[in-house]
């Protein structure tokens, strides 16, 4: 599904991953931990085609990034829905359209689609807001709203970065609750977080394999977690 | 893209947020370029008219002045006129009469000039026809056997009045050029900064899988209906000011005469189409460069 070879990533003259390897097989659950800037957001822009690796290979459904134009980036991106921690809406939208954006942009025809929004909204708990403005949700709504947004395709991956870092334990859980239910259903789910709580809860949930930055370098996470 | 431009798409043009003041800018830029350049416009087409005037009438004619002593003039011209009737490529030649002579003179010496008070050399109106004559060769036999004829075909002061016309006519179209780069260059600002306003909203759409072509097409979208709106109206109001010009009138000379005539009015009707052109290039330009920035 996603694998990543040999991949390094520099900026600005500092190595920020070096020589990771990794494999997302199809229907698995990951957890990506390690401190604060170890790398966990650039490792998932690295698999969404975000960024571009400066040794190594990034492979995602057996295609090589690097050989992927602008177009075909654009494509790659609908098969993975990315979570992103700050959720990145657009404000003068209404919260259905928020959501539905990922269909707006891929043409599809939104009258036939309407249902399937509907049943979408009512998953993630949004029935009622869905004329809300992005400004007007509580954090737990917002990373909800990305979530069904990241999802309303029905990719193949799901990438979520720090879903829970704005929210109370309950929401965490309410949320780790719709990405283990995605992960059933047959989704790839790679979480980047940092909050080890969570990453145990998730454990009595589901089979997810933990995997740590530290030191540029990825390691599978030991037994404490 | 120029399909959508036409078509139009609903979902597109609301994910791309209200431009702001770079809506009135394009409205008011396209507006304004429009409004010049239909007189430019004018004064490219009524310099053209007065070239072409000026070259065909004047090209065909010629004026054969007969200098002598005054008991000699009459033989003279005969003898001219004879000459001129024998010389191949002349079609016509007439001598003026005294009140003709005195109707010419008449803007600087008044009218009643009585012409046999003055020593006023006679004139003869030489017409030539298709094939033109041989000027040179009219000018030595004249030179030979009339010795006070001199012949003025007018190629002295009609060539400058010609260039002068024309020149004015090439001043119009740069002028229109020039009016349509500015516009370029106001709308690709003005594009730059809807875009850069917008950055966030681009991430994003790219995030979620949009391709370049959908979100330049919003941008793009926007920008060619305002300029062309624009355009219509600076346009609609440059022919109201071509209209409020006054008539043209004999007396009235070339300034008068700025404006359209029959088929072309239908030019300044291409301006907003041009201008939304414009806008279409400049935007799509900008738009393009814009997005290759992002990953």
């Amino acid at each position: 599904m996603i694998e990543l070879d040999d991949v390094g990533y520099s900026y600005g003259g500092g190595e920020l991953l070096s020589h990771v390897s990794v494999r997302l097989a199809p229907g698995s659950f990951h957890f990506l931990t390690g401190p604060s800037g170890a790398g966990k957001t650039t490792l998932l822009k690295l698999c969404y085609g975000a960024l571009t690796p400066t040794s190594g290979v990034v492979r995602a459904f057996d295609g090589d990034l690097r050989g992927l134009d602008r177009g075909q980036t654009a494509l790659l991106r609908r098969r993975m829905g990315v979570v992103h921690q700050d959720c990145r809406f657009l404000d003068h939208l209404p919260l259905a359209d928020n959501i539905a954006l990922p269909l707006i942009v891929s043409g599809r025809d939104m009258a036939q689609e309407s249902a399937n929004l509907k049943e979408l909204m009512g998953w993630v708990g949004l029935t009622a807001r869905a004329d809300a403005r992005p400004p007007e949700l509580s954090g737990g709504e917002r990373q909800r709203a990305a979530l069904a947004r990241a999802v309303i395709l029905s990719p193949d991956v799901v990438l979520a970065d720090e879903p829970t870092g704005n929210v109370d334990w309950e929401m965490s859980m309410r949320l780790l609750t719709l990405l283990v239910e995605l992960n059933k259903m047959g989704k790839t789910v790679l979480i980047a977080s940092h909050d080890l709580g969570l990453i145990r809860a998730a454990k009595s949930q589901v089979q997810a394999r933990v995997l740590r930055i530290s030191n540029r370098q990825l390691q599978l996470a030991g037994a404490d977690l | 893209m120029l399909r959508t431009v036409l078509i139009g798409d609903t979902q597109a043009d609301r994910v791309v947020p209200p431009s702001g003041f770079t809506a009135q800018l394009t409205l008011f830029a396209s507006g304004a370029m429009a409004f010049l350049a239909v007189f430019a416009l004018a004064l490219s087409l009524a310099s053209g008219r007065l070239a072409d005037r000026w070259a065909s009438e004047l090209a065909r004619s010629a004026t054969l002045r007969i200098t002598a002593p005054e008991d000699q003039v009459a033989a003279q011209t005969e003898v001219a006129l004879r000459i001129l009737r024998q010389t191949p490529g002349v079609a016509r030649a007439r001598a003026l009469s005294k009140q003709e002579q005195a109707t010419l003179l008449a803007p600087w010496f008044g009218p009643g000039l009585d012409l046999d008070a003055l020593p006023v050399p006679q004139l003869i109106e030489v017409k030539e026809d298709e094939q033109g004559y041989d000027a040179a060769g009219l000018r030595l036999r004249l030179s030979a056997e009339v010795p006070g004829a001199v012949l003025d075909d007018h190629t002295r002061w009609r060539k400058p009045l010609v260039d002068a016309a024309n020149s004015l006519r090439r001043l119009g179209w740069i002028s229109i050029l020039l009016i349509g780069g500015a516009m370029a260059a106001m709308i690709t600002l003005a594009a730059n900064a809807a875009l850069a306003a917008n950055a966030q909203v681009i991430e994003v759409l790219r995030l979620v899988g949009a391709h370049d072509s959908y979100i330049a097409g919003a941008f793009v979208r926007r920008f060619t209906l305002r300029a062309f709106i624009g355009a219509g109206i600076g346009v609609v109001l440059g022919l109201a000011g071509v209209l409020l010009l006054p008539e043209a009138s004999d007396e009235g000379g070339f300034l008068t005469g700025l404006g359209f005539h029959g088929f072309s009015w239908l030019w300044p009707l291409l301006i907003p189409l041009l201008g939304g052109a414009v806008a279409f290039a400049a935007t799509g330009l900008a738009a393009r460069r814009r997005l290759k920035e992002l990953s």
